[in-house]
């Protein structure tokens, strides 16, 4: 039985589309085989210019599940240019940071979520939960 | 059951009972396991040697730092909040533990304490990478032998020898 079925997702199979953000190569791996193993089709960049970058090119995402500290350009700045974009995809903030002041500022930067890493299939059930625009 | 077999998966039961008895994985490695499928059947084994090398490089990049002259202490902490990061998504709950008391020294500028905080971390380091590599190892033996590998959530309880 597919991983998918087993969460009780196996509705998402090639519905959801989602981009990882992330310049950590040990967390850009999990959080591709989670998407993977709920259905989500997903594609990875290494940091905040890149996910700013893609949408520019014109693909569109339902999800997108975005570090806070990154090379080149951050998750607070990528998320805040994203929505000055016109991107409705829902953002989700996944980070290390643990203090609630770290995090606010990563919200008012236009998330629609926020999780501490690390992610679990729990908390990206509780993510997709809130998809709420289909790219 | 062979024999053989059952006394491999045994040790392996017992092996991997003691990482989370002695805190060096905690229940963040059972969610890897179950990321693992016929798709990506290599996929904790690959995981966990990125680990390895990002971290090896990450111990070594903290080394260089902390030996300058004026210790830039942003750059000391990023590296150890990279390292906190990895090694909380892969379970290496020792390694995770001593980078949060290392960022706090970096907090304060503390240089002492900033480079007993790293060798712990690669203490730390060395311990988990060399009780995964084992783990590992015992696996392999195991799905050799025929038997599979269940995983540390569906683990059989290990009863402690009564001394």
């Amino acid at each position: 039985m597919p991983k998918s079925q087993f969460f009780g997702v196996s509705s998402l199979n090639d519905e959801v589309t989602a981009l990882v953000v992330d310049d950590n190569k040990v967390s850009q791996m999990i959080h591709h085989q989670l998407l993977n193993v709920l259905g989500i089709v997903n594609h990875v960049v290494g940091n905040g210019k890149e996910a700013v970058e893609i949408h520019s090119s014109g693909k569109k995402f339902d999800l997108v599940l975005m570090d806070r500290d990154m090379p080149v350009m951050n998750g607070i700045e990528a998320t805040k240019k994203l929505r000055d974009m016109g991107v409705k995809s829902t953002i989700a903030g996944v980070s290390s940071h643990s203090l609630s002041e770290e995090r606010q500022e990563f919200i008012e930067a236009g998330l629609d979520d926020y999780h501490e890493k690390p992610l679990t299939i729990a908390k990206l059930l509780s993510v997709v939960s809130k998809i709420k625009y289909k790219a | 059951m062979d024999v053989g077999l059952m006394q491999m998966q045994r040790r392996l039961a017992e092996y991997t009972s003691a990482l989370f008895k002695e805190g060096i994985l905690d229940s963040q490695y059972v969610q890897l396991q179950e990321l693992q499928d016929e798709s990506n059947p290599d996929f904790v084994v690959e995981v966990v040697s990125l680990f390895f090398t990002d971290s090896e490089k990450l111990l070594n990049d903290l080394s260089r730092d902390l030996a300058q002259q004026n210790v830039d202490f942003k750059r000391v902490d990023a590296h150890v909040h990279q390292l906190k990061g990895s090694s909380s998504s892969i379970g290496a709950e020792r390694v995770k533990n001593a980078c949060i008391v290392f960022r706090n020294f970096c907090q304060e500028k503390n240089i002492p304490g900033c480079l007993r905080c790293l060798q712990q971390i690669k203490q730390e380091f060395l311990l988990v990478k060399s009780k995964l590599e084992t783990l590992f190892k015992l696996e392999q033996q195991v799905v050799a032998a025929g038997g599979s590998i269940p995983t540390s959530g569906s683990l059989p309880t290990v009863q402690q020898p009564i001394l």
